[in-house]
């Protein structure tokens, strides 16, 4: 069952004409499971992978990860038969890549109601993502954000990013800077999630925690990964902290108590609590529930 | 109706993977030569998805060599359904 809102601290990716990935891809404790038919299957093989990935959602449990399609673009000669088959395939999510107007989206809109329609599927049920991987998708990124109610997030694409900006990756990740802030203002004022790029390297553990630490400072509610060993890292840096979790439950019983007494001042050892430190402490506890680090009997 | 033109494959030789050939077969009848790397426990299952597949796709006449690397059944189908409708050069997918 699609979810619009959900925890997404990680996307890993799974070619989708590698059956053998394919098969044990949810068993790693990935959030989302991402299957693509686009960048890493060939021209000659995406008549395949599309049959491949089709049989695979129509037959594997794959419990309750999430379960997301990266489509090719409508413009090539493969996008809209990637949309008919995932639609009848029951994909919950379809991500539409190198997305550049909002235009973009109600098209690729337009073609999902009508296989749900001609597939029997309740319309609005196959939700939408938008990767947005060159100069004008972050211009238009709040545009892009509000032009479907299907839309769970919006996600960086660094690689062809940069390659449109005719700069380099580099490890500061200087050269993102201003398209994932731009990406997460965006997302945020729109209500939906904003996801980061993946980290290629899959040795490099240090890079993609400082990579990782960077974007949740921004205010990223996941990254992408390529590789199993990538989830761990991620999510470590995604779950609360026991310390900080210890502190949200204080912040919420005092706001209970606060609440029970009438008052609409909270205050924890003396200190007055302002709106947006119980905003966050509500946060943590909510993510540490999701992430089930804590039991709700614990905040009850 | 699909109607096999020319030979086809689809597949690989990777593991968890299923490779398929499929040639017209001049007889209406269905001939598959498989190999697989879990002939013994699941031979006879692999055959009985290929050859519902190919009734399910309405090929009564084909030639399949099929060489198996410990696919599922869902990949059997899958590459099964490429390499058909590839033989039959036919875009023409039932979902």
């Amino acid at each position: 069952m699609a979810q619009k809102h959900r925890l997404r601290r990680t996307m890993m990716f799974i070619p989708g004409n590698n059956p053998g990935m394919m098969r044990d891809a949810h068993i790693y404790g990935s959030d989302s499971l991402m299957f693509d038919l686009e960048d890493s299957v060939s021209m000659a093989e995406k008549d395949a992978a599309r049959q491949l990935v089709y049989q695979a959602l129509k037959t594997i449990d794959y419990g309750s990860t999430e379960i997301v399609v990266r489509i090719n673009p409508l413009d090539t000669p493969y996008g809209r038969a990637d949309v008919e088959a995932m639609v009848a395939a029951g994909a919950q999510v379809l991500r539409m890549p190198k997305t550049e107007t909002p235009q973009d989206i109600i098209e690729c809109e337009k073609v999902i109601a009508e296989m749900e329609a001609k597939y029997g599927r309740p319309q609005g049920d196959t939700l939408m993502m938008a990767a947005i991987e060159g100069a004008l998708g972050v211009v238009n990124a709040y545009q892009i954000a509000t032009s479907s109610q299907r839309l769970i997030g919006i996600a960086l694409g660094a690689e062809d990013f940069c390659a449109n900006m005719k700069c380099q990756r580099t490890t500061s990740g200087a050269e993102l800077q201003l398209a994932r802030q731009t990406i997460v203002v965006a997302a945020r004022a729109a209500g939906i999630d904003a996801l980061d790029t993946v980290y290629s390297d899959v040795n490099n553990e240090e890079q993609l925690l400082y990579e990782t630490r960077l974007i949740k400072e921004l205010g990223f509610d996941g990254k992408s990964v390529i590789n199993p060993r990538q989830i761990a890292p991620v999510h470590s840096v995604f779950n609360p902290a026991p310390k900080d979790i210890e502190k949200a439950k204080r912040i919420v019983a005092a706001l209970k108590e606060a609440e029970a007494k009438g008052s609409g001042v909270i205050s924890l050892n003396g200190k007055m609590i302002d709106k947006p430190v119980v905003l966050r402490a509500q946060r943590v506890i909510e993510l540490a529930l999701i992430a089930g680090i804590i039991s709700p009997a614990e905040v009850e | 109706m699909l109607k096999i033109i020319t030979k086809a494959e689809a597949g690989t030789l990777e593991s968890g993977d299923i490779h398929i050939e499929i040639e017209r077969n001049e007889t209406p009848e269905v001939e598959i030569d498989l190999s697989s790397t879990v002939m013994k426990l699941y031979g006879r299952q692999i055959t009985q998805v290929i050859r519902e597949t190919l009734s399910e796709l309405g090929i009564a006449g084909a030639i399949v060599t099929a060489t198996d690397k410990g696919a599922l059944d869902c990949t059997v189908r899958a590459r099964v359904k490429t390499a058909v409708y590839r033989a039959c050069q036919s875009s023409e997918y039932a979902w």
